[in-house]
């Protein structure tokens, strides 16, 4: 492995505390590397150069002042722009929140901030984090930093992009079925989904309330654990908010997997699932070789709901967006589009303001809920989320982790699955169970395929497991093969001279 | 399950829905949802009966907040951000019919 | 709810009402955000994120509505019980996220009843929360809702909690109807739930109406009527919407189910939309709030913690008074039944006590306590004051308090003996002989007019210090003498 230790966000936050380096530095380091590739990659919706600015400033004049700034002192951090920032534009990519300034910040955005963290921008994503390519925004594809003729994964691809292309060492996503995870694996970086509730999704804007949770991209996995122990923990602004104060990962991450017990998830990997890539699943073999020689035992076993996941979710996300999404109706905020009538110009509003991609998940949703439709969809899909329950308790019993390939295949061209939906969709498949159980599960890099793109891992863990997923990750990206390419590849040989000694 | 979405369906929900759809949209939009319908008819052969639905990942209950008064928003801030304003209020074409 | 056929509005037809009241609760905060929960004040300025609907924003219920809530079930003897919110999902721009925030199949009260004044039983099908909408006010276009022009919306109001409380189908009559809605506005106000002002909307009443032939065991086609403002409305509205459906059914056509608008300047109700056009609303569990399920302890620390309620304060005073529970009622809602009952426990007579609450108490009992009230009702009884001083001294009481004695000695209102009466009553036979002459050989009627005659005398010449009964014992007498 050759992650350069400078670039990571403990190393820049403990410079910066101890005032080995400013802020303001690092941040101008990572401007000068947006300004490179941003016009090739479009991670962003917007980059906020005047406002990093003044943040990094102020992060520099406390730590002058002998004050300590927090855990995340002048890092440069990337949101996906569905989360409100204070009179910042946030348009969850969609031409319905075209120049929507919020009049609050997200609980996130709040603890990054009071954490010492610089926001450098608002990332692209799949329209209401709608897709799993950040192809469906109203702002332009975001290309992946590794082959830009490839997608970054989605929907949270921008802030897969800015990481994995070094503009920003953390970002910020949020994961539905998998939005954080899969463009992560395609990205060749760090993604988390944390169990539901571990982070407030207050000022998060709402795809599938039940589903959602918002996580770190970084290019270590102790970055990622950084970042969750700054974001996590209750916030009574959000009811589904777990009554608990963040787990302290950073102690436990180099515990090893000496002892634990994995367990592959038979109808997700390989054998079991049509679709899963030679190559993804020959990366998956190694990394339980990987597990099993640092001490885990590893075994086959099998979640048999999980194959009425996709099935489920594509009733239940859609469901709760076709009522989330109710409220762009052009009164109160964004665009609107005038008709003689309040109900025709909610109608003409919302006809211009959604891709379509969303109007087919507000279709889908409408119709699930319906009359005479509710039992047999969203009903029989809230059951199939029991079952799935169930049986990850059951497998829990015999194991501590699971295992699965995050994403079927290495990152695929720009425009090849757009024109059918349903095979954009299966693209979900290996992260979507972990949403439906609110079970936490990250990706992490391991690997390139055939083509020289990355491979992700995906390790699943019970509710609250992070502590024992972190201690996994760690493992499996020491153990990860050479050529790692979001580091090796774009960030450290970067023309633009972004590397720190 | 139930018969395949027809197209009459997807114009009743878009109309639930406050979309509009041309012809050629109402055609295509059919023929996806219906995919992914089909899709969601393996749910169908499932005996769930005895399966409690769930509502939410966490087994939560009675998160309750105190009846204490809280800052508001600022009035300016939030009219900034609306289409149309008049006189502090929300301006909005006229409202036909009268709420359910 | 009763057979008696001096309830039907149309000869031969009854009416079956139930009733649907929405009664804002007196909390601090709105139902799902810490904005203020406050009738008026310049709009748009109540707000917050939540209440304005913004992405991202989330609800956190609030404790005090449930506790609200929660008094309100025990009340109305209903079911406490888990229960969970759903969102009904429907466009309206005073609706800021275009869903509300309601309970739907698990709502928090179940299955109650409520006594009317009379002692009749309404039963009461739920109770449950849901956040309040914003409001429009229609500009332009003659301020119609269905002509040009625009609205304007504010959305203080959007978020207020509510209480829905859906009755059966029990009331037959308009007075029926006024009753029901008054006996809850009293809980209510009683619990301090809500201050119950149908005037300012605090209170909405939404009325289902049907009608059948009398004897008829099954219900006819319902029509919902929204926009009742008044009890004046609500009684309006039935015996019209009565009418209309027996008259659609005698011309041989059919009630179609409907949701209607009373019109209170015409005096009509209109259609607003058939069954067919009903909205879909697609409720579902609300996935940003989580289940509220009260212990045993909370719910009977709020049983334990509740006032004593009309019903019981109607049956203790009619039981102490010996009276049936709808006479009893207007000196329970006049919040006087504490002095009646306190007054006939010192031994003040019943039917006194109830006839001063009702003609001389309407404006408050001011400094009167139940000792004075019942030493002033015993001297009336006793013959020492006549009902014209006693209403007098009473007035005294409340104004200032006192002993009756001393306000009754204050005024001059000396306790005439007899003998003195009867020797007025005498001058006056010999003074007005043509009179008397009448009294003694006329008839009922011209008796009776002769008896007031003298009264009237009698009063003048006594300055009012004359017990009427008396001179007409008098006169009596001297009739028969
Ligand atoms: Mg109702
Ligand atoms: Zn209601």
């Amino acid at each position: 492995m050759s992650i350069p230790e400078g670039a990571t966000a403990r190393v820049l936050a403990s410079e910066i505390r101890s005032g080995a380096r400013s802020a303001r530095t690092v941040l101008e380091e990572h401007l000068v590397a947006i300004d490179a590739r941003e016009g090739e990659i479009n991670a962003f919706n917007l980059v906020l150069v005047n406002e990093a600015r003044a943040a990094a400033d102020a992060v520099d004049i406390r730590v002058a002042a002998g004050e300590d700034p927090g855990p995340l002192a002048g890092v440069p951090v990337a949101l996906k722009d569905n989360m409100c920032t204070r009179g910042v534009p946030t348009t969850c990519s969609s031409r319905i929140l075209e120049g929507w300034r919020p009049p609050y910040d997200a609980t996130v955005v709040e603890r990054l901030v009071a954490a010492g963290a610089v926001v450098v921008g608002k990332t692209n994503l799949d329209e209401f984090a709608m897709g799993s390519s950040t192809e469906n925004s109203a702002f332009g594809v975001t290309r992946n930093p590794l082959d830009p003729t490839k997608v970054p994964g989605g929907s949270s691809g921008g802030s897969a992009a800015a990481v994995a292309a070094g503009f920003t060492p953390l970002a910020l996503g949020s994961d539905t079925g998998g939005s954080i995870r899969q463009p992560a694996a395609l990205c060749g970086v760090v993604g988390v989904k944390p169990t539901y509730g571990a982070v407030s999704r207050y000022g998060l804007v709402a795809f599938a309330s039940s589903l959602d949770q918002i996580g770190p991209f970084s290019r270590t996995v102790a970055d990622s654990a950084l970042m969750l122990e700054v974001i996590g923990g209750h916030d009574r602004r959000d009811s589904t908010s777990i009554p608990e104060p963040a787990p302290d990962l950073s102690s436990v991450l180099d515990h090893g997997v000496e002892g634990l017990r994995v367990g592959i998830i038979e109808e997700l990997s390989g054998d079991g699932l049509e679709g899963i890539a030679d190559d993804v699943q020959a990366r998956l073999h190694e990394a339980v070789a990987a597990l099993e020689a640092a001490g885990a035992t590893v075994a086959s076993t099998s979640v048999p709901s999980t194959v009425y996941g996709l099935s489920a979710y594509y009733v239940v996300a859609p469901a709760e967006a076709s009522s989330n999404l109710a409220r762009y109706d052009g009164v109160r905020f964004g665009l609107r589009v005038d008709a003689l009538n309040a109900g025709d110009m909610n109608t003409a509003t919302r006809t211009a303001g959604f891709g379509d991609e969303v109007k087919r998940r507000i279709m889908l949703g409408t119709y699930a809920l319906s009359a005479g439709y509710y039992d047999a969809y969203y009903g029989k899909s809230q059951k199939v989320r029991t079952l799935i329950l169930e049986d990850f308790a059951r497998a829990y019993e015999e194991f501590d982790l699971l295992l699965s390939p995050t994403a079927p295949t290495t990152a695929f061209p720009i425009g090849e699955k757009t024109a059918d939906p349903m095979t954009m969709y299966l693209n979900d498949v290996c992260t979507i169970p972990s949403n439906l159980a609110g079970h936490p599960s990250m990706s992490v890099p391991f690997g390139v395929g055939e083509d020289g793109m990355p491979i992700g891992v995906q390790v699943l863990a019970p509710a609250f497991g992070e502590p024992t997923m972190f201690r996994a990750a760690k493992v499996l990206e020491a153990a990860a093969p050479d050529g790692h390419p979001a580091v090796g590849g774009t960030m450290v040989g970067s023309p633009t001279g972004v590397r720190h000694e | 399950m139930t018969d395949r979405i027809s197209k009459e369906d997807v114009a009743h929900v878009a109309d639930l829905a406050r979309l509009n759809l041309t012809e050629e949209e109402l055609e295509a939009f059919t023929g996806q949802l219906a995919d992914v319908l089909d899709h969601a008819a393996d749910l169908a052969a499932l005996d769930l009966v005895d399966v409690e639905p769930m509502t939410n990942p966490l087994p939560m209950r009675n998160v309750l907040r105190p009846d204490v008064v809280g800052e508001t928003s600022d009035r300016a801030e939030v009219l900034a951000c609306a289409p149309s304003v008049e006189d502090e209020q929300f301006r909005v074409p006229p409202v036909l019919g009268e709420s359910p | 709810m009763s057979d008696d056929a001096t309830t039907e509005i149309v000869p031969g037809w009854e009416t079956v009402i139930g009733l649907e009241v929405h009664a804002e609760l007196a909390t601090a905060t709105k139902l799902f955000s810490d904005a203020p929960n406050r009738f008026g004040g310049e709009p748009n300025t109540n707000v917050d994120p939540v209440s304005l609907g913004l992405p991202g924003s989330l609800p956190v219920l609030n404790e005090q509505a449930v506790e609200l809530a929660i008094r309100v079930g025990l009340s109305l003897h209903c079911r406490v019980q888990r229960s969970v919110f759903a969102r009904k999902n429907y466009f309206y721009p005073d609706m800021p996220k275009d869903f509300q925030i309601s309970q739907y199949d698990l709502p928090i009260n179940e299955e109650g009843w409520m006594e009317l004044a009379d002692g009749r039983r309404v039963g009461i099908e739920r109770a449950h929360l849901e956040e309040d909408t914003g409001k429009s006010t229609h500009v332009g276009g003659g301020g119609r809702i269905h002509e040009a022009g625009h609205s304007l919306v504010d959305y203080n109001r959007a978020g207020v909690p509510l209480i829905e409380i859906v009755g059966a189908p029990d009331l037959r009559c308009a007075e029926d109807a006024r009753a029901y809605v008054s006996e809850l506005r009293s809980i209510l106000v009683a619990i301090g739930a809500s201050d119950g002002k149908m005037e300012e909307g605090s209170m909405r009443v939404d009325c289902n109406v049907s009608v059948r032939p009398v004897g008829d065991a099954e219900l006819g086609t319902r029509c919902e009527i929204k926009n009742i403002n008044s009890l004046r409305s609500l009684g309006r509205a039935i015996v019209y919407e009565s009418r209309r459906q027996v008259d659609l059914i005698t011309a041989g056509e059919r009630v179609e189910q409907q949701t209607r608008h009373w019109n209170e300047d015409e005096g009509r109700t209109h259609k607003l939309r058939s069954k067919e056009e009903a909205y879909d609303y697609r409720y579902f569990p609300e996935p940003d709030l989580v289940p509220v399920d009260p212990s045993e302890e909370w719910i009977e620390s709020v049983r334990a913690a509740l006032p004593v309620l009309p019903r019981e304060r109607r049956h203790r005073l009619a039981e102490a008074a010996g009276v049936d529970t709808a006479t009893a009622s207007l000196t329970v809602e006049r919040g006087m039944d504490d002095l009646a009952v306190d007054a006939i426990g010192a031994g003040a007579d019943p039917t006194r006590v109830l006839v001063h609450v009702e003609n001389n108490l309407a404006d408050g009992a001011g400094a009167l306590t139940a000792a004075s009230f019942a030493a002033l009702v015993a001297m009336e009884v006793g013959g020492d004051l006549t009902a014209t001083q006693a209403k007098t001294v009473l007035a005294t009481l409340v104004a200032g308090g006192g002993d009756p004695a001393a306000v009754a000695a204050d005024l001059g209102f000396e306790a005439m003996d007899d003998a003195a009466l009867e020797s007025v009553v005498d001058d006056l036979i010999a003074a007005h002989p043509e009179d008397w002459a009448a009294f003694t050989s006329g008839d009922d009627k011209e008796r009776k007019k002769k008896s007031g005659f003298f009264v009237g005398k009698v009063m003048k010449a006594t300055s009012g210090q004359a017990d009427g009964r008396a001179v007409n014992e008098i006169l009596a007498r001297r009739a028969g003498a």
